[in-house]
């Protein structure tokens, strides 16, 4: 009693695939999330007495941003696109300059002994700074730090420093520290309240 | 000259398809605020997609503004919320995360270029309190 089955046409199952696809494809966004990354202090904790941690004057520059965005570095007024060298020279200190950060020889593991810079980069700001001006600042503060990392793999390794092996990059990151830091909140002045 | 055989076309499809099926995410929740992220170059990527929380600031879309206002406002999961309730989002997000997991949260600020460093400020200032201390400003790559 074999009665033969009519096949069932499959030529249009690719069709229906396709469509399928092509709806996931339209809907879906491959929104790749990337950012500045950041690490915030912890609180202070309300028993422990506030230290006054006694931080070398050379060693911080301070960068404000008032609420008209208009951009201090170390006192003095400067525009953003001068910021990066200025954060540059503050960090590397080519010339041992008494009123630029000291330098720690440190010991790093795998490298040996290395000239360390003692700066700090202190960004403060205003209520009524606007978000993007801030991060703005915070990108060439990035930058900055990004760039002596690429000089020191460059003089070192002959690379850049994001084509390293992590154990070279974690050397790097010893040897030039990114050391930003975001004080606690303060009007820096000039808000409309 | 023969055909070629078509016959496994719909299953390379199909692989296609069960790929995007399986690699994308859809959006879960509804944005509430317009976002226009700031321009940065020195942007890294998310290393653990699954380990962010978000928490989107702007001002209201359009439709909830005359609601709401055009006053920039803090979106947790899908609906408005205050400075406060941060607490509550953050230990939510921590305890859908196993544990061994919870060390490398990051909590991803999702700002509108124009709003205010005041309410930023206050949000960092809470995380700080929850010691949620990963944060990630979400930029845009600049051209």
């Amino acid at each position: 009693m074999a009665r033969k089955t009519p096949e069932i046409n499959s030529s249009s199952t690719a069709d229906i695939a396709f469509l399928l696809l092509l709806y996931f494809l339209m809907t879906s966004t491959m929104n790749q999330d990337s950012g500045l990354q950041r690490r915030l202090p912890p609180m202070p904790d309300k028993n422990q007495k506030v230290e006054d941690q006694k931080v070398n004057r050379r060693n911080i520059i301070t960068v404000k941003i008032n609420s008209q965005d208009l951009l201090f570095a170390g006192n003095e007024p400067t525009d953003v696109r001068f910021l990066k060298d200025k954060i540059k020279e503050f960090l590397t200190n080519p010339t041992d300059n008494p009123s630029l950060p000291e330098k720690q020889e440190i010991d790093i593991e795998g490298f040996g002994k290395c000239m360390v810079s003692k700066g700090v980069i202190s960004l403060q700001n205003d209520k009524g700074t606007s978000y993007k001006a801030y991060i703005q600042v915070q990108n060439e503060l990035v930058k900055a730090v990004n760039e002596i990392r690429d000089e020191f793999a460059m003089a070192h390794y002959g690379k850049v420093y994001a084509s390293l092996p992590e154990e070279k990059q974690q050397i790097v990151r010893k040897a030039v520290p990114q050391n930003i830091s975001e004080a606690e909140p303060k009007d820096v002045g000039g808000s409309k309240r | 000259m023969p055909a070629i055989s078509t016959s496994s076309l719909p299953d390379i499809v199909f692989m296609l398809l069960f790929f995007f099926m399986v690699t994308t995410s859809m959006r879960t929740t509804e944005n509430k605020v317009i976002v226009k992220l700031p321009e940065a170059s020195e942007i890294a990527k998310l290393e653990r997609k699954d380990l962010a929380s978000y928490i989107n600031i702007g001002p209201p879309t359009l439709q909830l503004q005359a609601q709401y206002g055009t006053d920039a406002r803090i979106q947790l999961n899908d609906s408005f919320k205050t400075v406060d309730d941060i607490r509550d989002f953050i230990a939510a997000e921590r305890d859908a995360m196993s544990e061994s997991d919870r060390q490398f949260m990051t909590v991803s600020i999702k700002a509108d270029e124009d709003v205010r460093m005041g309410i930023i400020t206050d949000v960092k200032q809470e995380l700080r309190r929850c010691s949620a201390l990963k944060i990630m400003y979400t930029a845009r790559k600049a051209e």
